[in-house]
């Protein structure tokens, strides 16, 4: 597993990249191989709240729909419809094409709860045994 | 791969199967602007029909056919007496609208149904409305809602949803307008108990479990977590999914169970899959019958005379189906009960519990075991070591095809990474089981040794590996029609192009 060093990561496999006051939200390449091809995505539109360790949106694999949890309140200020029309592109670049949606952060400290790559990768290896 | 033409596209002028004879009354007119000119309806001679639809049919797998392990689902064998008295003309040629003194029969036959699931299960009253699993459910939470709501306790919005439910049961919460509370699992596969005391409060409505689990296990603390949500004042409700365990052994009511769902489409042999239909009636504790839909059926018994009758219950949720469920299933229900009586009903749960564990500890050596206790009627396999010599559990179910066997449920509990949820049912034979059992050993050594017959597989069916994802991503249910010469009688009309 290679997990991004500048991201941040929750307990339930999606990342945030930090910019400024925008957190760009997507799901972990661990999540990606556990779910399979992915086949649909469900994310909400500019302008909607999300609110931290609720879900926000819904990864659709033929294995399973799951659903994707807020790492962090804020706004969505853009949701990438790229990868709403060419879901592959979670499978095929998780941390970069596959950006879910762009978030303007209520509270910055939020992030300061989330693990970092280290951390991540140790939770994820167990979870997966 | 022989695709089989529509019946139109079998169509010939004038062929026919049927000679309708000359009307014995009098003709009459239909005003003209309910006649046309043409109807395009098939016209085929009776054989065209017995082998279109016979071909069909050899292109699906069916429990009439070979093992059908599917878990949680409980594909036992549908007995043919089912069948034969729901086709009883007093009960196939009846009429919904039919006055209720012309219908006693089915009535009387409804009524001792409600009775006999209400003792089986250990409740008060039980309504036969609901057409599947999840519509019970739905009919369950609408009772508890309504409940609360009839005592002014309107402050409890959540519903308290183990991880390794049934995902209708979260979603059913959320349809009745409750927030979801997941509770994990513990170590034994049972509802974590410090999670749930720390859960429980004056916000919850209820809990929603499965008891026996989607894990094959029954919850070895369950009066416990029943006892939890009652002193917070929720309801405890019983997915009955897994109802096929503990027939004659164990009463849901007894254990505390305040609502439940039955599925007769698992545990009493009617149709499952297909459309089924599904019958999912619900059963409650003394207390709450007043809020079942509306109507139920009622005895009512007058000077020496005994007759059914339509009664709405005074604080009823209303009406969940139109006229009374699907009825069909009812008499199929009913038969199945009345064939096995209290001591073969028991025995039908015992075999199904003796049949899951005889496979599991034939297979224990070499599969990963979930969860690595006594199981009841179906158990979890986790495909995780295959998985790191390069076979996923996907490739695993598709070999299965091969040997003609239905694949287990796979990935599914979600609790359990690429897990299998094996439930043989009682209604296979040893010799069916050690041929399952024979199956999954062939596969699991041909991971070790030639790991690419799993990964290509199903070699042997009539379509080779389908293209899930591109299904999926791009659905397309067009029918294209076929050249006349093309659609020919009792051959391969046409090969499929190749997937690959």
């Amino acid at each position: 597993m290679s997990s991004p060093q500048d991201l941040r990561y929750t307990r339930t496999h999606e990342w945030v990249r930090i910019d400024g006051d925008v957190a760009t939200l997507g799901i972990t390449d661990h999540a990606q191989e556990e779910l399979g091809d992915i086949t649909f995505l469900e994310l909400p539109e500019a302008g909607e709240s999300l609110t931290q360790a609720q879900p926000f949106g819904v990864v659709e694999s033929v294995k399973a729909a799951s659903d994707v949890y807020a790492p962090v309140d804020g706004e969505v200020v853009e949701r990438n419809a790229d990868v709403v029309d060419q879901p592959e592109l979670v499978n095929s670049s998780p941390y970069e094409k596959a950006w879910l949606v762009k978030v303007r952060l209520a509270d910055p400290s939020q992030v300061d709860d989330l693990m970092d790559a280290a951390a991540y990768e140790a939770f994820a290896g167990e979870a997966s045994h | 791969m022989a695709v089989e033409p529509l019946i139109h596209e079998l169509s010939k002028s004038e062929r026919r199967a049927v000679r309708v004879p000359a009307p014995d009354v009098p003709a009459t007119p239909l005003p003209p602007e309910l006649c046309r000119e043409t109807l395009d309806w098939p016209e085929v001679s009776e054989i065209d029909v017995i082998r279109h639809y016979t071909r069909l049919s050899q292109k699906n797998h069916a429990i009439d056919i070979n093992m059908y392990p599917l878990g949680s689902c409980t594909m036992k064998y549908n007995p043919k007496v089912n069948e034969a008295v729901a086709r009883y003309p007093g009960f196939a040629g009846l009429h919904p609208y039919q006055d209720p003194s012309t219908t006693q029969g089915v009535l009387e036959l409804m009524h001792e149904l409600q009775e006999m699931l209400a003792e089986i299960a250990g409740f008060k009253a039980v309504t036969l409305q609901p057409a599947a699993g999840a519509h019970g459910e739905l009919t369950g939470v609408l009772i508890i809602r309504a409940y609360h709501e009839s005592r002014g306790d309107t402050a409890r919005t959540k519903i308290l949803v183990p991880d390794s439910a049934h995902g209708t049961n979260p979603a059913t919460a959320v349809m009745a307008g409750f927030d979801v509370v997941t509770i994990p699992s513990d170590a034994r596969g049972n509802v974590d108990l410090e999670k749930i005391r720390a859960a429980v409060g004056p916000d919850t409505a209820g809990l929603m479990i499965t008891n026996p689990n989607t894990l094959g296990l029954f919850d070895e603390h369950i009066v416990e977590v029943v006892r939890l949500v009652h002193e917070a004042g929720g309801l405890v409700y019983n997915d009955g999914a897994n109802f096929n365990a503990i027939l004659g052994i164990a009463r849901p009511g007894d254990f505390g169970i305040d609502v439940m769902h039955f599925n007769l489409h698992k545990t009493f042999s009617t149709p499952h899959g297909g459309g089924g239909p599904g019958s999912g009636p619900v059963g409650v504790r003394d207390g709450l019958e007043t809020f079942l839909p509306a109507p139920m059926v009622r005895k009512v018994e007058e000077d020496g005379d005994v007759r059914y009758e339509w009664h709405d219950p005074v604080d009823s949720v209303g009406r969940l189906h139109t006229f009374h469920g699907n009825v069909g299933m009812h008499v199929r229900a009913y038969t199945y009960i009345r064939m096995h009586g209290a001591a073969g009903l028991r025995l039908v749960s015992e075999d199904a519990v003796l049949n899951a564990n005889y496979v599991l500890a034939r297979l224990r050596d070499r599969f990963e075991v979930a969860y690595d206790r006594t199981c009841m009627h179906e158990f979890v396999l986790s495909g995780s070591r295959q998985k790191a010599k390069g076979v996923r559990t996907l490739d695993m179910a598709k070999r299965l095809l091969d040997f003609g066997i239905h694949p287990p449920t796979t990935y599914f509990p979600l609790i359990v990474p690429e897990s299998m949820l094996i439930e043989p049912t009682e209604t296979e034979s040893k010799e069916s089981l050690d041929y399952f059992i024979t199956a999954m050993l062939q596969v699991a050594d041909e991971v070790d040794e030639s790991p690419e017959v799993v990964t290509g597989a199903p070699h042997k069916t009539e379509f080779k590996r389908l293209d899930e994802v591109g299904a999926n991503r791009s659905l397309n249910l067009r029918w294209h029609p076929m050249a006349p010469e093309e659609a020919v009688v009792g051959e391969p009309a046409r090969e499929a192009v190749p997937a690959d």
